[in-house]
């Protein structure tokens, strides 16, 4: 008897909550819009009238550098890789641009830039796809030897002192009418062309089928290393362009100026459902995961607390939610 | 190096082969030993007033990466990886630093017991968190860098504290002869008596046991979970007297996390502990942060740009790498 009303009251329960899990797995996005929409709200409550056009227009143009940055993570870790490196390489290509400029103008000074970026991707991709050297240790060794190369540089190149690019500060601070940031006008054709190279092409697929199962790539004949050594150069690209942005942003260049963006990077692309271990994640998701993230970032420096307070509270949240996603999707 | 590897035929059952076995075994740290002795041989020819202070020196700048080193290795051989080593290490530090200010040197004794076990509480509940949430270890400890690190500046605004005298002399100077730094004798004593009895018990073999096969190491009946909860305890208690050497050695806490945290996993790998878990030692990485070490003092002997030194650091990391997955890859074959 008492076997026969547990299962009848179980059974609706048990039903909603897989249905829940479904929509948790086939469209992570929309929780995660859910999670952000709460954010915004709470923002609200916190600071009453700080949530105007203006605001979200901040946030936005906050969040683009980190979700190219995050996006370099979100296609690396499809194949169960990861990029370190993506700090050192936007930090150099934005030194690179703002040091070439006075000399050789605007656009040889970001194709130079861009060019160095990929040669930084080649090498690391030849590490990974063809000697099998862990991403992680391989993005590590490289942003060490970019690091100290662009070091080097800026010993070399200490007198003509030019400054960031007058052009990559309207692209990475300007905003028109104060609501629309100019840095989507970079942005939004970028993530159009990710989303539909993950989602549409050929080689997308590939970067999905090497992270979910290596072994039955080999075997269906993709080459794996020249996929990989394809990927990490679109991803330092991808790390220069974002460099561009956050040098215009902060109206500074400096070697380590996009330092501290690498671990906010990962933990956005996990935030947005990326899987560390391969084959799950989309771009989409990503870049919700980084407004979620600077929202959070926003919050906690409009409540005045300590910076101490803030990386504690940060950091237990990327806890939180990474935990509760992992609940979600993998207990089936 | 690459001779002893690959030459397996000469695994028999006779006294040579019994050597040769232990030359397979332990040739990646065997190699690094013979590496780091030419490059001393090297640094005496360009420098040759290179002597027991250059030796005491360095065995006093590499105690604190050494042991972050050591921590690391035990995290990563139980197939995990903790990215908060160095906030571990900035909050062990501060809290050393601060309770030590202007009290009575038996009063540290206290304080240093406290901190390590501390340590082994910031581990334990890192472990716990992987365990619990099931996240990927690279996430959850990412997450918990920023914890550590907001707990250290809770501790301390800015660099402050103090430090025993007792601390301090521990590790300057030498001990018995001059050729043996104090640093690098409390260094040997703390990893052998904390590790070589773990490595040789029941909970070493359950270490790299779930560390090369969880699966298989479930099986046989060991509990995966309280042994990597145990392995991140094991790196918290690392790291913790990492932080305490540094302390003694500035003789203040610093609440901002040093580059400790990305060389202690470059020197784990340049040590011979894969990656993948369950292969290697912690006596590997030391040597490997010797040789780092003693790489970026010989640069500057030979007026190279500090820099260069970085590069030098990051092409040795991926050359040695590469080189290493080359010969498994051969071996595979």
């Amino acid at each position: 008897m008492s076997a026969v009303t547990n299962s009848a009251n179980s059974r609706p329960k048990w039903r909603t909550s897989a249905g829940v899990r479904l929509l948790f797995r086939e469209r992570p996005i929309i929780p995660l819009l859910a999670l952000l929409a709460l954010l915004v709200v709470l923002s609200e409550v916190i600071r009453p009238g700080i949530v105007s056009a203006n605001w979200a227009g901040v946030m936005i143009r906050a969040a683009i550098p980190l979700a190219i940055l995050a996006g370099c993570q979100t296609i690396t870790m499809l194949t169960a890789g990861i990029d370190l490196s993506v700090g050192a390489v936007a930090s150099m290509s934005g030194f690179l641009v703002a040091t070439l400029v006075g000399d050789y103008g605007l656009v040889v000074a970001v194709v130079i830039a861009l060019v160095v970026s990929a040669l930084v991707g080649l090498v690391t991709g030849v590490g990974v796809g063809i000697f099998r050297v862990h991403p992680l240790i391989m993005t590590l060794g490289m942003s060490l030897v970019v690091l100290g190369l662009a070091n080097v540089w800026q010993i070399q190149k200490v007198q003509t002192g030019a400054g960031v690019p007058e052009e990559f500060r309207t692209l990475g601070a300007g905003m028109y009418f104060d609501v629309v940031p100019i840095s989507l006008l970079v942005f939004l054709p970028l993530a159009a062309l990710i989303i539909f190279g993950l989602n549409r092409t050929g080689y997308g697929r590939l970067l999905y089928a090497i992270g979910d199962n290596p072994i039955a790539s080999r075997l269906s004949g993709v080459k794996s290393w020249q996929v990989l050594m394809i990927l990490y150069v679109i991803a330092a690209v991808l790390a220069g362009i974002a460099g561009f942005l956050i040098s215009g942003l902060n109206n500074t260049a400096s070697v380590t100026l996009a330092d501290t963006a690498v671990l906010p990077s990962v933990a956005a692309a996990v935030i947005g459902g990326t899987s560390i271990l391969g084959g799950r994640g989309n771009f989409g998701g990503t870049i919700i995961g980084a407004l979620i993230l600077t929202v959070i970032s926003s919050i906690l420096s409009s409540l005045g607390y300590p910076e101490a307070v803030r990386q504690i509270l940060y950091g237990s949240i990327i806890v939180f939610v990474a935990a509760a996603y992992t609940r979600i999707t993998l207990e089936a | 190096m690459s001779t002893t590897i690959d030459t397996p035929d000469t695994m028999v059952s006779s006294p040579t082969g019994a050597v040769a076995t232990a030359m397979r075994r332990y040739a990646w740290t065997l190699g690094l030993i013979g590496i780091l002795a030419i490059l001393l041989v090297f640094t005496k020819i360009i420098q040759p007033s290179y002597g027991l202070t250059g030796i005491q020196g360095l065995a006093i700048s590499v105690l604190p990466l050494a042991l972050a080193a050591v921590a690391q290795a035990v995290a990563v051989i139980a197939r995990g990886i903790d990215l908060s080593v160095g906030s571990m290490m900035a909050l062990t530090s501060v809290v050393a630093a601060a309770l030590m200010e202007d009290r009575s040197e038996g009063y540290a004794i206290l304080v240093v017991i406290g901190v390590l076990l501390l340590g082994l509480l910031l581990g334990a509940v890192n472990g716990s968190l992987i365990v619990v949430t099931r996240v990927p270890d690279i996430v959850v400890t990412l997450a918990m860098l920023f914890v550590w690190a907001g707990c250290a500046l809770l501790v301390l605004k800015t660099p402050g504290g103090g430090s025993a005298e007792w601390l301090r002399g521990l590790t300057k100077g030498s001990l018995i002869t001059p050729f043996i730094p104090k640093a690098a004798l409390v260094l040997f004593l703390v990893v052998g008596a904390i590790w070589l009895p773990i490595r040789r018990s029941r909970l070493g073999l359950s270490l790299y046991a779930i560390g090369s096969a969880p699966l298989a190491a479930y099986r046989s009946g060991i509990s995966v979970a309280r042994t990597k909860i145990i392995a991140y305890m094991l790196t918290g208690l690392f790291s913790a007297l990492a932080g305490l050497s540094l302390t003694a050695s500035t003789g203040i806490g610093i609440p901002v996390p040093g580059p400790y945290t990305l060389m202690s996993v470059a020197a784990v790998v340049l040590g011979g502990v894969s990656l993948a878990g369950g292969r290697g030692g912690v006596f590997g990485p030391v040597i490997a942060v010797v040789i780092l070490s003693l790489i970026r003092t010989d640069m500057t002997f030979m007026n190279v740009n500090t820099n260069m030194a970085t590069v030098a650091q990051g092409l040795i990391l991926v050359g040695v790498v590469m080189i290493g997955s080359l010969i498994q890859l051969r071996r595979d074959r």
